[in-house]
């Protein structure tokens, strides 16, 4: 090919792709790109700073939060807000986290992001003591209501052997994209509670889960097909005993770490190790294991270590 | 008066009276919780009953409301049923619109004798019984209570139902500032009584004016005999009138003989019609000439009557003494009644009372079930009772483990209750409060029964109290340690099991002290380590 048909083939080629992008589905494209940055690292573990900055270092190993989020898209995160607690005891993902989130995905032009969590203590209370109501409001996010059934939608869950059906709250259903950012503890009915366990709060009825095999539950529900795109793990304050509310401040230990990942198996078995616990001893994340959700063994994995 | 136009005090007394019951309704329909306590406090401060049992209960200065309500009506009559009784002035509401579709002829009210009988009957019950230890006439007539109840149990649940519609439209176009709130059903049993309150309030306002505070209402009638003393009164001066009797026309008390050229200032609310209309300015509000005039008699009274009725005497004997029988079931046990036995799966011994009631008895003797509580309560677990704590505690509300549990960190029903049924804790002394014990039903715990994982009650409990241990293979079961437990109903909210719940919490007749969770040290993996993957 001579030099100047190389240049006239690639102008056309570039305008060729441009009004793809403008007619076509933008975000189909960019679902392949994704993939691929994607690929690089199965699991970003950071250690030794602020949740905020170890999440800014953190997400830059995936590409930057545009790998995820394009501009114009709705974004759901979904901290853990179940506890009418302070931001120091930890049974609630940490507000400064969250922030930088949401900032991050406004920064790459969402059109909206909401955060919401179907709260085990008064929700109202619980929005406004765990910090996070206040965290999303400086950083423009919006905090939705997760209180009344009327915003849960039943699903089904094809390969889920005891959790057939559940119904899930809306955002889920209907965001572009779903950032679960759920915070490490100690969980008096899972052992701990990380990524998994952390989507009993997106759905409506978690008795049902608790009376039919709840670790069957969880896994189950681990294969339903809106899965998070991304999983932050905040491990900055974590609930060492007497999770998952905690009894006081001596539960807690400030370890200072943070896992990014794809893959909620993976994000969760990096987390129950940090925890100091093997997770083939995590009823929960064996069977999600052996269901295909991901994998517990996170040998041959690419990790990518950092200490700030 | 000097410092006004008589004519003007009527606008004065609606002004502020739409001001308190505005108030006052908002205080009880505040679904969202936006008033801070201090607010609600302020508001329903000069409730007199409430004001009255609060001040009895603490025994503090700070709790002055029924005596600047007793000070204002030495001073100028029953302002208190005209401007700050939210039932008093529900009534003006409905007879002002009732007068908008009366026929002309029907608008008018006109002078009617006392029923004097009758309500100084019911105020002598409710003030024996009361005084016998049974709070049952004062929690049935006090008239806030009265309007509490109207509002929780008929104006919230509609203005939820408004807010959930709205909250469902705007969710179509993603606003989600507008929330909805769960509804919760009410037993018909208890709604029984405020029905039909409403009715016997409505129909009387609605035919005879403010009727219902001259013969039914026992605070009606105590601030009338004291206004029998007041400073300023209403009077007619006979002279000067002109016998049209346009003041007897629009007065909603009925107690304008004008023919006579009297006033019965006990039955007046101090709703200042008579001046307003009044053409040839013989209708007076001024002070009394001299002691001696205190002592006139009353224009009208039963000691008029020539013979006494006997059968009527005998009607009020007989009442008198089946109201004590009552008052004496109640007391013939120091502890209330308990919870049918056989009827709820949960083998409850006796229902739980809120912290800071310090025991059941404290609490029912106390409470005139105003809801106030039950409103802010922003758990929903205060539900009113029916017949758990017996007859005398009708409606008074009890922690309901099956609509909610008690919030570990939250002491506003203790902030807000008018009367100090609920005493003021703070969140320290809340936290250390056991309110009842948790009882573990092996048998229907999942963990035993399924052999599986569960663990909900442990999850929720604030103190963990609740606990797991080792059981078969891998599994963990509850056990209780009710050293720790505060009662607070979280294990029995949380718990899955259907029909009935392997963990309950059974209440405490006198609550105890729970004792603080031991902090021990952690042991902890060292930061500084490096990744373990």
């Amino acid at each position: 090919m001579k030099r100047r048909d190389f240049f006239t083939k690639s102008v056309e080629a570039g305008i060729a792709a441009g009004i793809v992008f403008k007619l076509g589905n933008n975000n189909k494209l960019w679902a392949k790109t994704q993939v691929t940055i994607q690929d690089q690292y199965d699991l970003v573990a950071i250690k030794g700073g602020d949740p905020g900055a170890m999440f800014d270092r953190g997400i830059v190993e995936f590409g930057g939060i545009k790998t995820f989020v394009k501009p114009n898209q709705t974004v759901v995160v979904k901290p853990n807000i179940g506890w009418d607690t302070t931001p120091e005891r930890a049974a609630d993902t940490n507000p400064g986290l969250i922030k930088r989130i949401v900032e991050h995905c406004l920064q790459a032009g969402a059109k909206e992001v909401y955060v919401f969590d179907n709260t085990i203590n008064n929700w109202s209370r619980s929005y406004k003591n765990s910090g996070i109501e206040k965290a999303v409001k400086d950083a423009r996010g919006k905090l939705v209501p997760a209180n009344t059934e009327n915003y849960f939608q039943e699903v089904t869950i094809p390969k889920g052997k005891r959790l057939k059906t559940t119904k899930v709250h809306e955002l889920i259903l209907e965001a572009d994209v779903f950032i679960n950012v759920p915070v490490l503890k100690s969980h008096s009915s899972t052992r701990v509670s990380i990524a998994l366990k952390n989507l009993m709060g997106i759905v409506w009825d978690r008795r049902y889960w608790h009376r039919n095999d709840l670790n069957q539950c969880i896994a189950d529900f681990g294969t339903f097909h809106r899965k998070p795109d991304l999983n932050v793990v905040d491990a900055y304050n974590v609930i060492m005993r007497n999770g998952p509310r905690g009894v006081s401040k001596s539960d807690v230990t400030n370890m200072k770490a943070q896992i990014l990942s794809t893959n909620m198996v993976i994000a969760d078995a990096a987390a129950t190790k940090m925890f100091g616990k093997d997770p083939d001893t995590i009823a929960y994340l064996r069977i999600a294991d052996e269901m295909g959700v991901g994998t517990r063994n996170l040998e041959g994995l690419s990790i990518k270590r950092i200490k700030i | 008066m000097i410092f006004m136009k008589l004519s003007s005090l009527k606008r004065l007394r609606v002004i502020v009276s739409v001001i308190f019951l505005s108030l006052t309704s908002f205080v009880f329909l505040d679904y969202r919780n936006l008033l801070p306590e201090d607010w609600i406090n302020g508001i329903v401060y000069l409730q007199f009953i409430p004001s009255l049992l609060k001040f009895i209960n603490l025994f503090s200065l700070s709790v002055l409301g029924f005596i600047i309500i007793l000070v204002f009506t030495m001073l100028f009559g029953r302002v208190y049923c005209s401007t700050i009784c939210p039932l008093g002035i529900l009534q003006d509401v409905f007879s002002f619109f009732a007068r908008k579709f009366k026929k002309r002829k029907k608008r008018f009210y006109r002078y009617l004798k006392p029923g004097n009988i009758l309500r100084y009957t019911l105020l002598g019950i409710t003030t024996v019984l009361f005084l016998f230890g049974s709070i049952l006439l004062l929690n049935l007539l006090d008239p806030y209570s009265n309007y509490g109840r109207f509002m929780t149990y008929f104006v919230k649940p509609v203005v939820v139902a408004l807010n959930n519609g709205l909250s469902t439209i705007l969710e179509k176009f993603d606003i989600y500032t507008v929330f909805p709130v769960k509804l919760i059903k009410i037993q018909f049993e208890i709604l029984l009584f405020p029905i039909l309150m409403l009715i016997l309030v409505l129909w009387l306002s609605l035919t005879n004016g403010r009727l219902f505070c001259n013969t039914v209402c026992p605070v009606g009638t105590l601030l009338g005999l004291l206004s029998r003393f007041s400073l300023y009164k209403i009077r007619i001066e006979k002279s000067a009138c002109t016998d049209c009797g346009l003041c007897a026309r629009v007065c909603k008390s009925s107690c304008m003989d004008y023919k006579e050229g009297k006033v019965d200032f006990t039955r007046c609310v101090a709703c200042y019609n008579c001046l307003t209309v009044c053409t040839s300015d013989s209708v007076k509000y001024s002070r009394q000439k001299g002691i001696l005039s205190i002592r006139q008699p009353e224009p009208v009274s039963v000691q008029h009557k020539a013979t006494p009725d006997l059968n009527k005497r005998k009607f009020i004997a007989g009442s008198v003494a089946w109201l004590l029988g009552i008052a004496g079931i109640s007391m013939a046990k120091e502890i209330p009644v308990n919870e049918k036995p056989t009827e709820i799966p949960e083998k409850k011994e006796f229902p739980v009372s809120p912290p800071g009631t310090v025991s059941i008895k404290n609490f029912t003797d106390n409470c005139t079930a105003c809801t106030l509580c039950i409103s802010v309560c922003p758990t929903d677990v205060l539900q009113p009772s029916f017949l758990q704590y017996g007859i005398s505690g009708i409606m008074q509300p009890h922690m309901d483990y099956h609509s909610g549990f008690c919030n570990y960190d939250c002491v506003i029903c203790s902030q807000v209750c008018p009367t100090g049924a609920i005493l003021p804790v703070t969140l320290e002394n809340k936290q250390l409060i056991q309110l009842g014990k948790s009882i573990f039903v092996k048998d229907n715990c999942i963990v035993h029964t399924d052999k599986t994982d569960c663990g909900a009650c442990s999850e929720v409990c604030p103190t963990k109290a609740v606990y797991m241990v080792p059981y078969e293979g891998d599994l963990f079961i509850p056990e209780v340690n009710n050293d720790i437990c505060v009662g607070c109903g979280a294990c029995e909210y949380a718990c899955p099991t259907i029909p009935y719940k392997a963990i309950y919490v059974d209440g405490n007749a006198v609550h105890l002290a729970a004792e603080k969770p031991e902090e021990e040290e952690l042991k902890a993996p060292s930061t500084e380590e490096d990744f373990p993957f």
